[in-house]
């Protein structure tokens, strides 16, 4: 919908007010609630939401917005975490985590920073191994969109899903093993429960405002794109290729511009999950990671980015929180060992989201974003038009 | 008018699909300034050879040639050399496919005959992504708005264009919500916005009325003189294209079976009976 100027740029206030209240509340739950605490499930609720979170988005922008089907996001997300994990595990460490293997890469980029600029050095370190994570993906796409983009838009799907199967069995291949640490998982790199600020004497804790932040500021981006002139064409292709061709608009840069764009952004939220679970394992970017999260895109509402945020965040609190007793034998002060246990939680989950898909056509939000709910209901010319 | 440019030149183009020939040899030519039709029957092939001058088709075998230099050419090659029904199959010898995205940055723009404009934007939007060919901002400086003074410009060569068209209190409308009519005068808009010196307009008066297709008549003749553009249309309704035409090409089944003045056509005994007979009689 368009709007005029002042309306936009209230739009604008609106939505950023929002994410600033929300980025300060993260910051206060992380110093409130203990991870050990009842509420600490919150804490890993909102870690794990807020990188599935960018995950659903970056999609979103290729399945949503450009109309471009791609099933190799979590082969994308693979790249990106062991991009991040590599460089990022400290000298001393090494040695530990690859155990049987002569680890060929020993450039920790936080840790170098570190010895020239302390803890702001870390930080950026960190900063910079997450744009290379983004990078490496970027580059991946690249390299499948060249011959891929050229054909129709089904071969993409396939073609991405083949990569992600092949990646991750590439980097389970014990050849590689100096690199990746074959099948072994990477751990004791710069991961998220060890972020701390400390201001004058005060250990604040940041294991869920950072990726909570990184997720904002990424998912930020991606809103600046889809609202300029790039997302514009992007949509014209999507509702109509052949008049978008014909207006001018060269399909194979744009989908490639898309495909990466996304795909860096995958790459970003592999990166920040495994900065989460402190490990990465290729074995855990299945595709029926991909799956889930194109579930999430659908849960919310293709072609909407708010709804793409809600979906995943409700996504993994069902998943992770309010419905695990149903795995452990006790949900909602019903003891029933028989009934609630291991999987069944998988079989109610498919359930609700059933009806979900069946009662929410459009999903939880259709196309609309969050700063339309604080309008006051307007005609809507389309519904008009049909009476 | 013989001292005017050549805007467009349509050499011995066949555009063969399969076993069905949609062109056969068709040559034409259009010269700057010019409104041009091309008339005839259902499935002569008219749309055929606006997708070919577009870029939409490669040809099977021709040469199309814009502002005097060739951006379209093909011979019957490879799979085709054999089954080739056309003629003139070896008077080309090479190839060049660019996309319609290409012809476009040269100066062709175009409607469709089944309106495709784009469904879930507006009126506005609708137009200004024709803007987009013309950005000079990349990715980046558009994510983060660099690109602000020119994106101004575009919303307001937007907002011109919509006053030019009549379409201003419609704007924030969705574009599929407008009537029929208004839709097309949206796509020639959206045509209109990418700066062409060819705009090709398939079928722009299908589906209206008599009084539709007046306004429809003064509106092509207003633009032609208004953004200085060579016209080439493809039409059903005689009244428009004999009232604004300076010369009309005729189809039949996929060959050009006449072209001359307005009044040449209409004297025509062969398009008369391949045509204009059949158009009086659907008329009545
Ligand atoms: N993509 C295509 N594939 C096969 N046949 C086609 C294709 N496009 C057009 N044709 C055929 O070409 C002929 C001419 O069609 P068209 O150019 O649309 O006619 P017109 O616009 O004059 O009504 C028709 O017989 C049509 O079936
Ligand atoms: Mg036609």
């Amino acid at each position: 919908m368009i709007e005029n100027k002042s309306q936009k740029r209230k739009n604008a206030w609106i939505a950023f007010l929002c994410v600033l209240a929300f980025l300060a509340l993260v910051f206060c739950l992380d110093q409130w609630i203990k991870p050990t605490d009842k509420l600490g499930m919150l804490l890993i609720v909102l870690q794990k939401g807020s990188v599935y979170a960018l995950a659903a988005v970056s999609m979103n922008l290729l399945n949503g917005y450009t109309g471009l089907f791609s099933l190799g996001h979590a082969g994308f997300m693979l790249l990106g975490a062991y991009t991040y994990a590599i460089f990022t595990i400290p000298d001393k460490s090494r040695d530990a985590v690859y155990q049987y293997f002569d680890a060929a890469i020993r450039f920790s980029i936080p840790e170098k920073l570190s010895q020239h600029m302390g803890g702001f050095g870390t930080a950026l370190g960190v900063f910079i191994a997450l744009v290379l994570a983004g990078l490496v993906a970027a580059l991946m796409a690249w390299l499948i969109g060249l011959p891929v983009l050229r054909l129709k838009s089904d071969y993409l799907a396939i073609a991405t899903l083949g990569f992600a199967e092949i990646i991750r069995a590439v980097f389970q291949w014990s050849k590689l093993g100096p690199i990746t640490n074959g099948s072994n998982l990477l751990k004791n790199f710069a991961r998220a429960s060890k972020f701390k600020l400390e201001i004058a004497g005060t250990k604040l804790s940041l294991s869920t405002f950072v990726p909570v932040l990184i997720a904002t500021v990424s998912i930020t981006l991606i809103v600046l794109i889809v609202n300029s002139t790039y997302g514009r064409a992007f949509k014209a292709i999507r509702d109509d290729e052949v008049a978008a061709e014909a207006m001018g608009i060269n399909l194979a840069k744009h989908k490639m511009i898309a495909f990466v764009t996304s795909s860096f952004f995958a790459g970003v939220a592999g990166a920040t999950l495994a900065m989460v679970l402190s490990i990465a394992q290729a074995n855990n970017f299945k595709s029926a990671m991909t799956y889930e999260i194109l579930l999430m895109v659908v849960l919310g509402g293709i072609g909407s980015i708010t709804g793409s945020v809600i979906g995943s965040l409700l996504f993994v609190a069902a998943s992770e929180w309010w419905l695990r007793g149903l795995d452990s034998g006790k949900f909602l002060g019903i003891e029933a060992p028989n009934i609630f246990r291991n999987g069944f939680r998988l079989v109610v989950f498919s359930v609700i989201i059933m009806i979900v898909v069946l009662f929410f056509r459009e999903g939880i939000m259709g196309e609309k974003e969050l700063p339309d709910l604080f309008r006051k209901k307007k005609k809507d010319p389309a519904k008009e038009a049909q009476s | 008018m013989s001292e005017q440019k050549t805007k467009l030149l349509v050499e011995h183009v066949t555009m063969q699909f399969g076993g069905v020939v949609a062109v056969n040899d068709l040559s034409m030519e259009v010269r700057e300034g010019e409104i041009v039709a091309i008339i005839g029957p259902n499935g002569a092939g008219k749309t055929t050879a606006f997708n070919v001058i577009t870029g939409v088709y490669a040809p099977t075998n021709g040469r199309v040639s814009f502002d005097g230099e060739c951006v379209v050419e093909n011979y019957p090659h490879g799979k085709m050399k054999k089954s080739y029904l056309g003629a003139n199959g070896d008077m080309f010898h090479e190839i060049k496919e660019p996309t319609p995205d290409k012809l476009t940055a040269l100066g062709m723009a175009r409607t469709f005959q089944n309106i495709r404009l784009w469904k879930s934007m507006t009126v506005f939007d609708n137009i200004l992504i024709a803007k987009h060919m013309k950005r000079s901002s990349n990715l980046f400086s558009a994510a983060f708005r660099f690109n602000s003074a020119e994106e101004a410009r575009h919303r307001a060569e937007v907002m011109e264009l919509l006053r030019v068209v009549g379409l201003e209190d419609e704007k924030d409308d969705l574009a599929t919500s407008l009537p029929y009519g208004k839709q097309r005068r949206l796509e020639i808009a959206r045509a209109l916005a990418t700066e062409p010196t060819l705009l090709l307009l398939d079928e722009p008066a299908a589906g209206m009325n008599p009084q539709e297709t007046g306004d429809l008549t003064q509106f092509i003749a207003q633009i032609r003189k208004d953004f200085n553009v060579t016209i080439l249309l493809i039409e059903h309704h005689m009244d428009l294209v004999m009232d604004i035409s300076d010369r009309i090409y005729v189809l039949d089944f996929g060959r050009l079976i006449a072209h001359g003045t307005p009044d040449e056509i209409q004297r025509n005994e062969k398009v008369i009976d391949a045509y204009l007979g059949v158009v009086e009689d659907a008329e009545d």
